[in-house]
Protein backbone atom coordinates (compact mmCIF):
# COMPACT_ATOMS: atom_id res chain seq x y z
CA UNK A 1 0.00 0.00 0.00
CA UNK A 2 2.80 2.38 0.93
CA UNK A 3 3.95 2.85 -3.30
CA UNK A 4 0.39 4.14 -3.88
CA UNK A 5 1.35 7.00 -1.23
CA UNK A 6 2.27 9.82 -3.44
CA UNK A 7 5.11 12.84 -1.93
CA UNK A 8 2.40 15.27 -2.07
CA UNK A 9 0.28 13.20 0.32
CA UNK A 10 2.82 12.70 2.33
CA UNK A 11 4.15 16.69 2.47
CA UNK A 12 0.13 17.37 3.18
CA UNK A 13 -0.20 15.10 6.06
CA UNK A 14 3.44 16.72 7.52
CA UNK A 15 1.89 20.17 6.94
CA UNK A 16 -1.20 19.19 8.82
CA UNK A 17 0.62 17.78 11.72
CA UNK A 18 3.57 20.56 11.71
CA UNK A 19 0.78 23.52 12.04
CA UNK A 20 -1.55 21.86 14.29
CA UNK A 21 1.13 21.44 16.70
CA UNK A 22 2.85 24.35 16.14
CA UNK A 23 0.04 26.49 17.14
CA UNK A 24 0.11 24.74 20.63
CA UNK A 25 3.53 26.63 20.95
CA UNK A 26 1.33 29.94 21.87
CA UNK A 27 0.30 28.35 25.13
CA UNK A 28 3.52 27.39 25.62
CA UNK A 29 4.44 31.15 25.31
CA UNK A 30 1.73 32.58 27.27
CA UNK A 31 2.39 29.91 30.14
CA UNK A 32 6.11 30.70 30.16
CA UNK A 33 5.49 34.27 30.66
CA UNK A 34 2.68 34.21 33.04
CA UNK A 35 4.36 31.45 34.65
CA UNK A 36 7.41 33.42 35.51
CA UNK A 37 10.07 33.61 32.62
CA UNK A 38 10.78 36.77 30.07
CA UNK A 39 10.02 36.45 26.69
CA UNK A 40 13.48 36.17 25.93
CA UNK A 41 13.57 33.27 27.94
CA UNK A 42 10.51 32.10 26.66
CA UNK A 43 11.67 32.20 23.04
CA UNK A 44 15.27 30.84 23.90
CA UNK A 45 13.94 27.83 25.37
CA UNK A 46 11.52 27.35 21.80
CA UNK A 47 14.51 27.88 19.34
CA UNK A 48 17.09 25.89 21.51
CA UNK A 49 15.64 23.22 23.33
CA UNK A 50 12.72 22.60 20.99
CA UNK A 51 11.10 19.81 22.34
CA UNK A 52 7.79 20.34 23.74
CA UNK A 53 7.36 18.15 26.73
CA UNK A 54 10.75 19.31 28.21
CA UNK A 55 9.95 22.96 27.82
CA UNK A 56 6.42 22.68 29.82
CA UNK A 57 8.29 20.30 31.97
CA UNK A 58 10.72 23.07 33.07
CA UNK A 59 8.22 25.41 33.48
CA UNK A 60 5.78 23.33 35.22
CA UNK A 61 9.26 23.18 37.98
CA UNK A 62 9.32 26.90 37.46
CA UNK A 63 5.60 27.85 38.41
CA UNK A 64 5.23 25.68 41.31
CA UNK A 65 7.81 27.82 43.26
CA UNK A 66 10.72 24.64 42.24
CA UNK A 67 14.73 25.29 41.34
CA UNK A 68 15.47 26.29 37.87
CA UNK A 69 18.47 23.41 37.88
CA UNK A 70 15.65 20.59 39.43
CA UNK A 71 13.02 21.68 36.42
CA UNK A 72 16.14 21.36 34.07
CA UNK A 73 16.89 18.26 35.29
CA UNK A 74 13.35 16.80 34.59
CA UNK A 75 13.51 18.43 30.96
CA UNK A 76 16.53 16.76 30.35
CA UNK A 77 15.02 13.43 31.27
CA UNK A 78 11.99 13.74 29.08
CA UNK A 79 14.48 14.30 26.26
CA UNK A 80 16.14 11.07 26.49
CA UNK A 81 13.42 9.87 24.55
CA UNK A 82 14.80 11.79 21.39
CA UNK A 83 18.16 10.21 21.87
CA UNK A 84 16.12 6.61 21.13
CA UNK A 85 14.20 8.67 18.23
CA UNK A 86 17.77 9.38 16.56
CA UNK A 87 18.78 6.14 16.57
CA UNK A 88 15.97 4.95 14.99
CA UNK A 89 16.29 7.41 12.64
CA UNK A 90 19.64 7.54 11.74
CA UNK A 91 19.85 4.82 9.14
CA UNK A 92 17.32 6.52 7.01
CA UNK A 93 18.27 9.89 7.74
CA UNK A 94 22.48 9.34 6.52
CA UNK A 95 23.34 12.46 7.44
CA UNK A 96 27.20 13.71 8.83
CA UNK A 97 29.15 16.88 9.52
CA UNK A 98 27.32 19.71 9.27
CA UNK A 99 23.66 18.78 8.05
CA UNK A 100 23.93 16.25 11.22
CA UNK A 101 24.26 18.88 13.58
CA UNK A 102 21.41 20.91 11.67
CA UNK A 103 18.95 17.79 10.92
CA UNK A 104 19.39 16.60 15.01
CA UNK A 105 17.67 19.68 16.06
CA UNK A 106 14.50 18.60 14.53
CA UNK A 107 14.46 15.01 16.06
CA UNK A 108 11.65 15.53 17.99
CA UNK A 109 8.03 13.07 18.91
CA UNK A 110 6.22 14.22 15.62
CA UNK A 111 9.13 14.48 13.05
CA UNK A 112 9.87 11.18 14.11
CA UNK A 113 5.91 9.51 14.05
CA UNK A 114 5.64 10.96 10.52
CA UNK A 115 8.69 9.09 8.98
CA UNK A 116 8.96 5.97 10.66
CA UNK A 117 5.43 5.10 9.20
CA UNK A 118 7.14 5.39 5.40
CA UNK A 119 8.63 2.56 4.01
CA UNK A 120 10.60 3.81 1.56
CA UNK A 121 13.35 5.83 3.43
CA UNK A 122 13.24 8.76 0.29
CA UNK A 123 9.62 9.46 1.75
CA UNK A 124 10.57 8.65 5.04
CA UNK A 125 13.14 11.74 5.12
CA UNK A 126 10.15 13.87 3.20
CA UNK A 127 8.42 13.35 6.28
CA UNK A 128 11.00 14.39 8.59
CA UNK A 129 11.85 17.41 6.97
CA UNK A 130 8.54 19.12 6.02
CA UNK A 131 7.43 17.96 9.80
CA UNK A 132 10.19 18.87 11.80
CA UNK A 133 10.86 22.06 9.72
CA UNK A 134 6.78 23.17 9.60
CA UNK A 135 6.82 22.66 13.31
CA UNK A 136 10.55 25.08 14.28
CA UNK A 137 8.83 27.62 12.24
CA UNK A 138 5.27 28.07 13.70
CA UNK A 139 6.32 26.62 17.36
CA UNK A 140 8.89 29.50 17.57
CA UNK A 141 6.74 32.00 15.77
CA UNK A 142 3.77 31.16 18.02
CA UNK A 143 6.15 31.40 21.11
CA UNK A 144 6.93 34.91 20.68
CA UNK A 145 2.90 35.88 20.47
CA UNK A 146 1.78 33.54 22.96
CA UNK A 147 4.92 35.31 25.15
CA UNK A 148 4.19 38.84 24.44
CA UNK A 149 -0.02 38.11 24.52
CA UNK A 150 0.78 36.03 27.89
CA UNK A 151 1.78 39.04 30.48
CA UNK A 152 -1.11 40.45 29.33
CA UNK A 153 -3.68 37.43 29.88
CA UNK A 154 -3.41 38.33 33.82
CA UNK A 155 -4.22 35.19 35.95
CA UNK A 156 -3.98 32.23 33.74
CA UNK A 157 -6.48 30.70 36.16
CA UNK A 158 -9.34 32.52 34.84
CA UNK A 159 -9.03 31.07 31.26
CA UNK A 160 -8.26 27.69 32.26
CA UNK A 161 -4.69 27.60 31.25
CA UNK A 162 -3.37 25.40 34.37
CA UNK A 163 -5.93 22.35 33.29
CA UNK A 164 -4.74 23.22 29.98
CA UNK A 165 -0.84 22.57 30.87
CA UNK A 166 -1.98 19.52 32.77
CA UNK A 167 -4.19 18.20 29.65
CA UNK A 168 -1.32 18.60 27.51
CA UNK A 169 0.66 16.18 29.51
CA UNK A 170 -2.24 14.12 29.46
CA UNK A 171 -2.06 14.34 25.74
CA UNK A 172 1.59 13.49 25.41
CA UNK A 173 0.86 10.16 27.62
CA UNK A 174 -2.18 8.96 26.13
CA UNK A 175 -1.04 7.16 23.32
CA UNK A 176 1.54 5.27 25.70
CA UNK A 177 -1.38 3.95 28.06
CA UNK A 178 -1.52 1.09 25.73
CA UNK A 179 -1.16 -1.48 27.51
CA UNK A 180 -2.14 -2.95 31.14
CA UNK A 181 1.40 -2.53 32.50
CA UNK A 182 1.59 0.91 30.80
CA UNK A 183 -1.25 2.56 32.89
CA UNK A 184 -0.84 0.88 36.46
CA UNK A 185 3.04 2.14 35.90
CA UNK A 186 1.27 5.89 35.08
CA UNK A 187 -0.85 5.61 37.82
CA UNK A 188 1.98 4.54 40.05
CA UNK A 189 4.38 7.48 39.21
CA UNK A 190 1.06 9.61 39.62
CA UNK A 191 0.53 8.19 43.07
CA UNK A 192 4.11 8.03 44.08
CA UNK A 193 4.41 11.94 42.81
CA UNK A 194 1.12 13.27 44.97
CA UNK A 195 2.59 11.51 48.14
CA UNK A 196 5.70 13.20 47.80
CA UNK A 197 3.95 16.66 46.91
CA UNK A 198 3.77 17.65 50.82
CA UNK A 199 7.58 16.65 52.18
CA UNK A 200 9.78 17.68 49.04
CA UNK A 201 10.73 20.18 47.07
CA UNK A 202 9.31 21.05 43.82
CA UNK A 203 9.71 19.75 41.00
CA UNK A 204 11.32 16.68 43.15
CA UNK A 205 7.92 14.69 43.09
CA UNK A 206 7.84 14.34 39.30
CA UNK A 207 11.62 12.77 38.91
CA UNK A 208 11.37 10.32 42.22
CA UNK A 209 7.54 9.35 40.44
CA UNK A 210 8.87 8.89 37.21
CA UNK A 211 12.27 7.13 38.46
CA UNK A 212 10.17 4.88 40.67
CA UNK A 213 7.84 3.72 37.42
CA UNK A 214 10.69 2.86 35.44
CA UNK A 215 12.46 0.89 38.25
CA UNK A 216 9.43 -0.46 38.54
CA UNK A 217 8.90 -1.14 35.39
CA UNK A 218 12.24 -2.62 34.73
CA UNK A 219 11.94 -5.24 37.68
CA UNK A 220 7.76 -6.43 36.98
CA UNK A 221 6.86 -6.13 33.73
CA UNK A 222 7.62 -9.07 31.39
CA UNK A 223 10.73 -8.20 29.25
CA UNK A 224 8.86 -8.96 25.55
CA UNK A 225 11.76 -7.40 23.44
CA UNK A 226 14.23 -10.45 24.37
CA UNK A 227 11.42 -12.59 22.89
CA UNK A 228 12.75 -11.73 19.41
CA UNK A 229 14.87 -14.60 17.76
CA UNK A 230 18.40 -13.04 17.63
CA UNK B 1 23.10 35.80 34.77
CA UNK B 2 20.05 34.87 36.66
CA UNK B 3 19.44 30.91 38.02
CA UNK B 4 16.65 30.92 35.83
CA UNK B 5 19.00 31.85 32.78
CA UNK B 6 21.33 28.95 33.70
CA UNK B 7 18.14 26.67 33.77
CA UNK B 8 17.07 27.81 30.29
CA UNK B 9 20.83 27.01 29.19
CA UNK B 10 21.17 23.49 30.78
CA UNK B 11 17.67 22.72 29.14
CA UNK B 12 19.14 23.97 25.51
CA UNK B 13 21.96 22.75 25.88
CA UNK B 14 20.87 19.12 27.22
CA UNK B 15 18.30 18.75 25.41
CA UNK B 16 19.83 19.17 21.69
CA UNK B 17 22.99 16.61 22.89
CA UNK B 18 20.98 14.10 23.60
CA UNK B 19 19.06 14.86 19.92
CA UNK B 20 22.36 14.46 18.41
CA UNK B 21 23.75 11.94 20.80
CA UNK B 22 21.14 9.93 18.74
CA UNK B 23 22.29 10.60 15.35
CA UNK B 24 25.75 10.45 16.17
CA UNK B 25 26.29 6.84 18.58
CA UNK B 26 26.50 3.31 16.33
CA UNK B 27 23.73 1.51 17.00
CA UNK B 28 25.68 -1.08 19.44
CA UNK B 29 26.24 1.49 22.24
CA UNK B 30 22.84 2.09 23.12
CA UNK B 31 21.25 -1.27 22.03
CA UNK B 32 21.76 -2.70 25.31
CA UNK B 33 17.74 -4.23 26.41
CA UNK B 34 18.10 -2.71 29.30
CA UNK B 35 18.81 1.01 28.16
CA UNK B 36 16.00 0.21 25.56
CA UNK B 37 13.29 -1.08 27.94
CA UNK B 38 14.27 1.71 30.28
CA UNK B 39 13.40 4.63 27.79
CA UNK B 40 10.36 3.45 27.07
CA UNK B 41 9.22 3.53 30.82
CA UNK B 42 11.32 7.08 30.95
CA UNK B 43 7.68 8.75 29.10
CA UNK B 44 5.27 6.97 30.64
CA UNK B 45 6.50 7.56 34.61
CA UNK B 46 7.49 11.50 33.93
CA UNK B 47 4.27 12.44 32.02
CA UNK B 48 2.05 10.59 34.44
CA UNK B 49 4.03 12.20 37.18
CA UNK B 50 4.06 15.88 35.81
CA UNK B 51 -0.18 15.19 34.92
CA UNK B 52 -0.91 14.48 38.90
CA UNK B 53 1.76 17.51 40.01
CA UNK B 54 -0.28 19.58 37.46
CA UNK B 55 -3.53 19.15 37.59
CA UNK B 56 -3.66 18.30 41.68
CA UNK B 57 -1.48 20.31 43.48
CA UNK B 58 -1.07 23.72 44.77
CA UNK B 59 2.31 24.42 46.18
CA UNK B 60 3.07 21.80 48.43
CA UNK B 61 -0.95 20.88 48.79
CA UNK B 62 -2.80 17.81 46.83
CA UNK B 63 -5.99 19.55 46.11
CA UNK B 64 -8.75 18.45 44.39
CA UNK B 65 -10.42 21.59 42.35
CA UNK B 66 -12.03 23.12 39.25
CA UNK B 67 -8.67 21.24 37.24
CA UNK B 68 -10.31 18.27 37.23
CA UNK B 69 -13.21 19.07 35.33
CA UNK B 70 -10.81 19.96 32.23
CA UNK B 71 -8.72 16.80 32.95
CA UNK B 72 -12.00 14.77 32.61
CA UNK B 73 -12.76 16.70 29.66
CA UNK B 74 -9.71 15.77 28.21
CA UNK B 75 -9.91 12.16 28.81
CA UNK B 76 -13.06 12.09 27.33
CA UNK B 77 -11.79 13.88 23.77
CA UNK B 78 -8.73 11.91 24.10
CA UNK B 79 -10.52 8.59 24.30
CA UNK B 80 -12.92 9.73 21.27
CA UNK B 81 -9.37 10.63 19.25
CA UNK B 82 -9.97 14.33 19.11
CA UNK B 83 -6.83 16.04 17.79
CA UNK B 84 -4.66 17.79 20.21
CA UNK B 85 -5.50 21.96 19.88
CA UNK B 86 -9.28 21.35 20.21
CA UNK B 87 -8.65 18.68 23.24
CA UNK B 88 -6.35 21.36 25.41
CA UNK B 89 -9.01 24.18 24.44
CA UNK B 90 -12.01 22.44 25.34
CA UNK B 91 -9.96 21.59 28.46
CA UNK B 92 -9.00 25.27 29.75
CA UNK B 93 -12.48 26.36 28.84
CA UNK B 94 -14.28 23.46 31.19
CA UNK B 95 -12.01 24.78 33.75
CA UNK B 96 -12.70 28.31 33.22
CA UNK B 97 -16.46 27.98 32.85
CA UNK B 98 -16.87 25.88 35.97
CA UNK B 99 -14.47 28.49 38.26
CA UNK B 100 -16.63 31.30 36.62
CA UNK B 101 -20.15 29.11 37.88
CA UNK B 102 -18.82 27.94 41.00
CA UNK B 103 -16.78 30.83 42.01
Amino acid sequence: MSELTTDREIIADSLGVGIGVGLYGVTFGALATTGGLSVLQACALSLLAFTGASQFAFLGVIAAGGAPLTGALTAVLLGIRNTFYGITLAPMLRVKGLRRLATAHLVIDESTAMSVVREDPRQGRLGFYWTGVTIFLIWNLMTLIGAVAGERIGDPRAIGLDAAVAAAFLGLLWPRLDSTSSRLLALLAAAVALGLVPFTPAGAPIIIGGVAAVLVGLRFVPDTTGVRDD
Amino acid sequence: MTDLWWGVLAVAVGCYALKLLGLSVPDRVLEHPLTERAAGFIPVGLLAALVAVQGFTDGQRVVLDARVVGLAVAAVLLWRKVSFLPMLIAAAASTALFRLIVG
